[in-house]
């Protein structure tokens, strides 16, 4: 069979960022189920995922899915010290609000606005974007991953101070590199595989 | 491979065993391992499939020298010589990185509230002389690159469609993007440590 692009179904189109659970349609077909390998299967790590269009798509290159995905849960929820998971979260939400994936920033401003209780500042970085007063240590966290989603990148030593002077330690400072880094992958894949729809009743 | 490979991250940021940096990225181990596992399958497959290894080095040196990362470059432009591409392809890789070079991320909206955000920028086509040395599936994919490297909000199905009909195949689609968004994360990971080791 030759391959071809899907046509979506009829579906709203978010025109801003929200925190509200959006849908995620694929232009490339993704693997379907009952042609799914062990290797495949396996690539998918939480096996819940195989109702993920996005994730039995990206299962097509299944060694590179599953790296991706343990890379992932690791920057995101290893506890031992550095960063709290909010502010992970927040890095991850303020580069895909920079990069202008919607859908990406709607997962992890939720995330970030249940792991900070903040959801009025992490709301006001959906509306007013990445310049948004969030308070200093916030700001900070922002600025360092704008600047390093940046292409070519702006991230500096003053990055790096402005962190320390915000409490950050070394580890927490690698924690928001990585994070900011990991969503410069993450959203480059959600915004070219496929486009956001608001979910019903939403 | 493991015990004798060499950590891709490590080697670019020039992190030495117990070192600062060792001990913070030993904190976040599977981290570690599985940043270089993905550099493993993206770039040393087990089951290479329809794109090749010039290709994906090719890419490779593409992306970083669109992010200005002359090291990380140099570093992808040797494997690609190793792989056993021609000097011209190589030629080929820094002329397009000369011809694309531009400052992102940039790119429209949905219209609507967010078009006040939206943000002008190169949409990169490969010249004439780059694109014969290239040839079409590799030119093909470099302007899909340039797109998710600088302006990746504006990706459409038509973008994907100019892969397929430049012989790219839905599951080559999916490793392409993988290449690109992986090293925009690895590249991040290298400038960012970097900084951060420079300022003890």
């Amino acid at each position: 069979m030759t391959d071809t692009i899907l046509v979506v179904p009829e579906h709203t189109t978010p025109v801003a960022f929200t925190r509200a659970q959006l849908d995620w349609l694929p232009w490339l077909e993704p693997l379907a189920v009952d042609a799914m390998t062990e290797r495949h299967l396996a690539s998918l790590v939480d096996a819940a995922r195989v109702k993920s269009p996005y994730f039995r798509l990206l299962a097509r290159d299944p060694d590179a899915l599953e790296a991706r995905t343990r890379t992932d849960k690791d920057i995101f929820y290893n506890p031992d010290a550095g960063l709290p998971r909010a502010e992970r979260e927040l890095a991850a939400a303020a580069t895909s609000r920079f990069n202008g994936c919607v859908y990406c920033a709607s997962v992890h401003a939720r995330h970030a606005a249940t792991y900070s209780k903040r959801e009025t500042d992490v709301q006001r970085l959906l509306d007013a974007g990445v310049t948004a007063d969030l308070g200093e240590r916030w700001n900070a966290i922002v600025a360092a991953s704008v600047a390093l989603t940046a292409t070519p990148s702006a991230f500096g030593p003053e990055h790096v101070d402005r962190l320390r002077r915000a409490g950050l330690d070394d580890l927490a400072i690698a924690d928001v590199i990585h994070a900011a880094a990991f969503f410069n992958w993450a959203n480059r894949l959600m915004l070219s595989l496929g486009e956001p729809a608001a979910t019903a009743g939403a | 491979m493991s015990g004798t490979e060499i950590d891709v991250i490590d080697a670019l940021v020039g992190i030495k065993p117990g070192s600062p940096l060792d001990s913070i990225r030993a904190r976040r181990p599977e981290a570690r391992a599985h940043a270089q596992a993905t550099y493993r399958a993206l770039f040393a497959p087990a089951e290479p499939g329809h794109v090749t290894a010039p290709e994906r080095f090719a890419v490779g040196g593409f992306v970083a020298g669109l992010h200005g990362a002359t090291a990380i470059a140099a570093y992808y432009g040797a494997r690609l010589a190793e792989s056993g591409a021609s000097a011209s392809l190589k030629d080929a890789v820094d002329a397009a990185t000369a011809e694309a070079r531009t400052k992102g991320p940039y790119g429209r909206y949905p219209a609507g509230p967010l078009s006040r955000e939206d943000t002008a920028g190169l949409s990169y086509r490969v010249g004439a002389a780059t694109r014969q040395a290239l040839g079409p599936r590799l030119a093909a994919a470099f302007e899909h690159v340039h797109m998710l490297v600088f302006h990746p909000r504006d990706a459409a199905p038509a973008a994907l469609q100019a892969l397929l009909g430049a012989g790219w195949s839905t599951t080559d689609i999916v490793t392409l993007s993988q290449i690109v968004a992986f090293l925009s994360f690895q590249i991040r990971v290298v400038t960012g440590l970097r900084t951060l080791d420079g300022r003890p």
